[in-house]
C-alpha cells in the first residue's frame, strides 16, 4: 500500500477546523453550536495523529488521548448547563439566553 | 480519498441541516470516517477511542438531550441574520485559505516511515507511554472527570424547594 502524504491530512484537517468555525459562527441552536465544536476539536485530533504517524513519535497521540477525555467533561458540563438554561428559558436559542448580559 | 470526502460531506450535512436529529446523525457519520482515517495513519488505539467514546458516548448524550428537549426543524431566521451568514462565511473562508496557503507553501514534511509509525499506535505502547511518562496528565484526567461529573449532575438537576 502507498502512504498518503502527509499534506492531505493536514489540508483536510483544516477544511474541517473551517467548516466547524463557520458552523459556530453561523448557527444560533446551542446544541449545534456544541457539535460544531465537537468537529473543530477533531480535526485537530486528526493533525495531531497525522504528525505523530509524520514523525514517528507517539507524545501526538497521548495528546489526542487528553485532548478525547476533555471534550467528553466537556460534553457533559455543556449539555448540561443547556438542560439548565432549556428549563429557566424554554429555548435553546443563543441569541435569546442573555441573563449574563448586564 | 473517500473517507476524507465522505467527512468533509458529513462535516457540511452537519453543520448545514436544519433538524438537529440530522446533524447529529451526519457526526456520527463524520465520527466513524475520522477513525478510518487513524487506521490508514496506523493509529489503532486511537481509532477504536474514537468510536467508543465519541460514536458511542458522546454523540449518545447529544442524541438523549436533543430528545429530551424535543427539539424539531429552527424557523427560518435568515433574514434578520444576514449579516452574521456573510460574516461567519468571511471568516470561515479566510481561516481555510490561511491554513491550506500555510499548508501547501510549507509542504515539506517527509514520507513517513510505516514501519515505526506502526509500532507506535499500538495499544502496548500507548500504555507503556501514558503510564510512565505522563502519569501526572492521567491522574489530573482522572479527577478532572469525577469533577464532571459531580458538576453536570448539580447543573441539570431540578432546584429543591426550601
Amino acid at each position: 500500500m502507498q502512504a498518503i502524504p502527509i499534506e492531505y491530512y493536514l489540508v483536510l484537517s483544516g477544511i474541517i477546523f473551517s467548516i466547524g468555525t463557520i458552523g459556530v459562527i453561523t448557527r444560533r441552536n446551542a446544541i449545534i453550536i456544541f457539535m460544531s465544536i465537537e468537529l473543530m476539536l477533531n480535526s485537530v485530533n486528526l493533525t495531531f495523529v497525522g504528525f505523530a504517524a509524520n514523525f514517528g513519535d507517539s507524545s501526538g497521540q497521548v495528546f489526542v488521548f487528553f485532548v478525547m477525555s476533555v471534550a467528553a467533561a466537556e460534553a457533559a458540563i455543556g449539555l448540561a448547563i443547556v438542560i439548565a438554561l432549556f428549563r429557566i428559558k424554554q429555548t435553546v436559542n443563543v441569541d435569546e439566553i442573555n441573563i449574563l448580559k448586564w | 480519498m473517500i473517507l476524507g470526502t465522505l467527512a468533509i460531506g458529513s462535516a457540511i450535512v452537519t453543520i448545514a441541516s436544519r433538524h438537529p436529529v440530522r446533524s447529529a446523525m451526519a457526526l456520527v457519520l463524520h465520527f466513524f470516517m475520522l477513525s478510518g482515517l487513524y487506521l490508514t495513519l496506523n493509529a489503532q488505539f486511537i481509532a477504536a477511542i474514537q468510536i467508543l467514546v465519541y460514536a458511542g458516548a458522546i454523540m449518545v448524550l447529544v442524541i438523549f438531550v436533543i430528545m429530551l428537549l424535543n427539539l424539531s426543524n429552527e424557523e427560518k431566521l435568515k433574514l434578520k441574520l444576514s449579516s452574521r451568514y456573510v460574516l461567519g462565511w468571511v471568516f470561515g473562508s479566510a481561516l481555510a485559505f490561511l491554513l491550506m496557503t500555510l499548508y501547501i507553501t510549507h509542504s515539506s514534511f517527509s514520507q513517513f516511515n510505516q514501519e515505526t509509525a506502526a509500532a507506535v499506535g499500538t495499544v502496548n505502547n500507548l500504555g507503556n507511554e501514558l503510564f510512565t511518562n505522563y502519569i501526572v496528565p492521567i491522574e489530573l484526567i482522572g479527577v478532572l472527570l469525577t469533577v464532571t461529573i459531580v458538576g453536570a449532575l448539580v447543573l441539570a438537576k431540578k432546584k429543591l424547594e426550601n
